[in-house]
């Protein structure tokens, strides 16, 4: 099994529906950052796998997957300082409460 | 004494055994993540979920990718996002209500990607070994700094500009900075 590129291949899907569902349903911004870390981790796995199964692939999956970790710390980085700006402004962390370019 | 080739009771092989344990591990930490209640465990939830995914990454053979999971992930990312959760979150949050109105049409939707995914990454002929291959760590630096040095400067680049981009954005408006 640990042997077989297929389950590590389903591991990632289930890891990437999982991140999904926290995407759309939490309410709380850092929630929905926290999600998109585990689905940005479901695709390095698949990188990974990839590498460590498909012989042409095998060292540039390892420094693709690198390179997706660096873009998802600078993801993180932005993502959170617009958290802080939007709460300092509005004093929720909740989504569903931004609603000013509705009104 | 040596150590017998496979897991004496079960009868299966002891990377069969690691590979089933890590994938429950972070699976199932990936659930907390999404339906726990207080945010701080999610944070926490979250840790034990990229440390599981680091011990897969050793499995998979690439020593490298884990040590930098460990220490992106857990080491940086983890603790910005726990440190943004203290920021943000008042003592009189609400708690009730965690899920968004459209928390059951997204569980649907995403056991259907998930079963998609799953199918289709089955039904697929990948032309993968039938055996894992490690990627070792000197093979790993020579393609990064020679192929691919071009990419690493502009990842570079990239966060000085995330981090200068960061501090101006958390940084409070009408005092000098």
């Amino acid at each position: 099994m640990s042997q077989s590129l297929d389950a590590y291949l389903a591991v990632s899907g289930i890891l990437f529906a999982i991140g999904t569902f926290g995407f759309l349903a939490r309410r709380n911004a850092i929630s929905m950052l926290m999600s998109i870390e585990l689905m940005l981790n479901a695709v390095n796995l698949t990188i990974v796998s990839f590498g460590a199964f498909i012989p042409a692939l095998n060292g540039t999956a390892s420094v693709i997957a690198l390179m997706v970790m660096a873009v998802a710390a600078a993801e993180a980085t932005v993502g959170l300082a617009i958290v802080m700006a939007i709460y300092r402004n509005r004093r929720t962390p909740l989504v569903d409460e931004y609603d000013a370019m509705r009104q | 004494m040596p150590i017998p080739d496979t897991v004496p009771v079960l009868g299966i092989s002891w990377g069969d055994v690691l590979f089933l344990v890590l994938a429950a591990v972070m699976l199932g930490s990936a659930l907390l993540v999404v339906t726990l209640r207080d945010i701080i465990r999610c944070g926490l939830a979250m840790i034990v979920a990229f440390g599981a995914l680091a011990g897969i990454y050793v499995l998979l053979g690439a020593p490298l990718v884990a040590a930098a999971q460990v220490l992106v992930y857990i080491g940086a990312i983890a603790v910005l996002i726990l440190f943004a959760v203290m920021l943000t979150q008042a003592k009189n949050a609400p708690a009730r209500l965690v899920f968004q109105a459209q928390a059951l049409p997204a569980a649907i939707a995403a056991i259907v990607l998930a079963v998609m995914i799953g199918l289709t990454a089955s039904a697929t002929d990948w032309g993968a070994a039938t055996k894992r291959i490690a990627t070792g760590t000197d093979a790993l630096a020579r393609l990064m700094f020679n192929a691919y040095v071009l990419p690493f400067e502009v990842v570079s680049v990239l966060l000085l500009m995330a981090v200068i981009g960061g501090i101006y954005l958390a940084r409070r408006e009408g005092r000098e900075a």
